[in-house]
């Protein structure tokens, strides 16, 4: 196909190692592949990557799986849809601690580990300590109010026995900023994406406490935030796109690549660090402390089991949680538009003449032995999970 | 005068371009005006400023902690929404290609407000042009240079004078179609090249 002839798309992306799928999109030319030209653009804030794709800068966007969610709920400052017609791969996050956090959590751990339940309980351990003394709440940052860092934090100090909203305070802090407001004192720990946990771990700063994959196993992290008003426009584009990251992420995930992969996002205009600080997410060979490493599979997967299908129970449980933190009972109206706004059909539309199989249902349960405190999420009762998280 | 009561806070990394608007808005009759630079801890100072009007640079990665401050409310006492409002959404488009935002406690009225935004809008742009003019003129100092350098390569290499050098590059250029820089560019990395071999 004749260069000329090629459409453009703009995608916005925020420097952290899930936007994998779009760069090496980029990077190895599945694009062009698929008859169109990809061009990334680096943001500096969820907040700009939302506003550019209201205004039309954007049409597709590394995204936090809630923002379209929160944006149908009309938490948005200008009114708008998105939709995510394809998760960008699961997990990736961790939780670090300061150094000073860390000595007081390790009182209460026998042996090092990153087990979800565990460190949990060492925390909760250390709050009540200083609950006791009155000394100040520890603080912890998570870099955006609908973001799944903020809400399985949430989840994991709350079925940990510890109050996210009295025993401790959530602050929100830019994830390039956070190894330095950690350094600083500012916070005790942070939730956020790769590489900057591994960027506090590198320059002994923190260490890991625990990983989005102890608390909910292959859980939902980013999408491919889509602009309505593009899809509707132009569904052939679209499809084209859906193609050529659903090859990306095939890639990326290739043990074979991740080492060209780290290569690759440590440059300047991606990530901007360095690949070795890059590489553990991928190879789930976590450093967790500077003489500490440990093996977290799953730790972050591109493209396995599913990993770019975009479950609407993720959506409809995202809702969940949003309103649970709101304080806002259930409204069937809103948690179907929510539940909408994931879009498995159009993940399917796109991807059916590749000859690969799909779930057969838009929902699934989340078993006993997804989540760490082995809570069930059924999409059916979503209702009652609510109740039960506002009685709580 | 009601609008001088206005307390404006500019989050800018740019110190320049933050002075720049912070004399507008003094010019403009704005008497409060504090610029924050810096982007680590900066909750606390906002907190104790509790500034009705925050105009941040788009640039700036703090956007996120500030709707969420404003959001939750926790610890800025009055809630504190994004100046745009639904019904100006070509406000929000030039504010967003000039590079800035902006936000208001709730309930200020947009009439005080929009000049205020206007003015940022104004002022990054300026800023703006004046940083790519700032480029053309580096540039064409760079051009100049390469210029000359070529020039004295062909006097020495051919015994021209300066201006028969300088015809000839001329020339090359216009027959290449392209910048007289350019063509010195060639003859400098050629030449370069063909001394490698002494």
């Amino acid at each position: 196909m004749a260069l000329s002839s090629l459409t453009n798309i703009h995608a916005g992306f925020l420097p952290l190692t899930d936007a994998a799928i779009l760069i090496a999109c980029k990077e190895l030319a599945y694009d062009k592949k698929n008859g169109f030209t990809l061009n990334l653009v680096k943001e500096s804030s969820w907040a700009n990557i939302r506003d550019r794709m209201a205004i039309g800068h954007f049409q597709i966007a590394h995204m936090l799986a809630p923002m379209p969610v929160a944006a149908s709920l009309g938490l948005s400052p200008l009114p708008q849809s998105i939709i995510a017609p394809m998760a960008l791969g699961v997990g990736g996050n961790a939780i670090t601690i300061s150094r000073a956090l860390a000595e007081k959590i390790h009182i209460h751990l026998s042996a090092p580990t990153i087990n979800a339940k565990e460190t949990g309980l060492a925390l909760y351990k250390v709050v009540a300590e200083n609950r006791k003394r009155n000394g100040t709440p520890l603080s912890f940052g998570v870099v955006h109010p609908y973001s799944s860092h903020n809400f399985d934090l949430r989840y994991w100090l709350n079925a940990s026995g510890i109050n996210p909203e009295t025993d401790i305070q959530i602050v929100v802090v830019p994830p390039t900023l956070l190894p330095a407001a950690l350094e600083a004192g500012h916070i005790d720990g942070y939730c956020v994406g790769e590489p900057w946990n591994s960027v506090a771990v590198e320059g002994e700063i923190g260490e890991i406490l625990t990983v989005k994959n102890e608390i909910w196993k292959h859980s939902p992290e980013k999408v491919l935030g889509v602009s309505q008003s593009f899809a509707s426009e132009e569904p052939a584009l679209l499809s084209a796109a859906l193609r050529s990251f659903y090859e990306a992420a095939r890639w990326c995930q290739n043990p074979e690549n991740i080492e060209e992969l780290a290569i690759i996002l440590a440059q300047e205009k991606y990530i901007g660090q360095a690949a070795s600080v890059i590489f553990p997410a991928l190879s789930g060979q976590l450093k967790i402390k500077s003489d500490q490493t440990m093996q977290s599979a799953g730790f972050l997967d591109a493209f396995t089991n599913h990993a770019t299908y975009p479950w609407q129970s993720h959506a409809l449980w995202f809702y969940t949680q949003i309103e649970r933190w709101r304080g806002q009972t259930w409204d069937p109206v809103k948690a179907k538009a929510a539940q909408q706004t994931f879009r498995p059909d159009l993940y399917k539309d796109a991807l059916q003449e590749l000859d690969i199989s799909f779930p057969e249902s838009s929902i699934k349960i989340e078993g006993d032995n997804q989540f760490f405190d082995q809570r069930v999420f059924d999409p059916g009762k979503a209702d009652q999970y609510l109740e039960q998280d506002l009685a709580n | 005068m009601s609008d001088s009561a206005i307390s404006v806070l500019i989050l800018d990394e740019n110190k320049i371009r933050a002075s720049i608007i912070e004399a507008g808005l003094k010019e403009a009759g704005h008497s409060q005006v504090t610029i924050l630079s810096h982007t680590t801890g900066i909750a606390k100072e906002i907190e104790t400023l509790d500034p009705d009007v925050i105009v941040i640079d788009l640039e700036n990665p703090n956007r996120d902690m500030l709707e969420a401050m404003f959001q939750l409310s926790r610890s800025v006492k009055r809630p504190v929404a994004m100046f745009v409002d639904h019904s100006d959404g070509a406000a929000l488009v030039s504010a967003v290609e000039a590079g800035v935002s902006a936000y208001i406690v709730d309930g200020l009225k947009k009439e005080r407000v929009k000049p205020i935004l206007d003015l940022a809008i104004l002022r990054f742009n300026a800023f703006a042009k004046m940083e790519r003019d700032l480029e053309l003129a580096k540039e064409e100092l760079a051009g100049r240079k390469l210029i000359d350098q070529a020039k004295a390569i062909l006097m020495e290499k051919r015994g021209f004078s300066e201006e028969e050098a300088y015809t000839l590059l001329r020339k090359t250029a216009m027959n290449q179609n392209s910048k007289i820089s350019t063509v010195a560019q060639s003859l400098i990395t050629a030449a370069t090249l063909l001394n490698e071999g002494d």
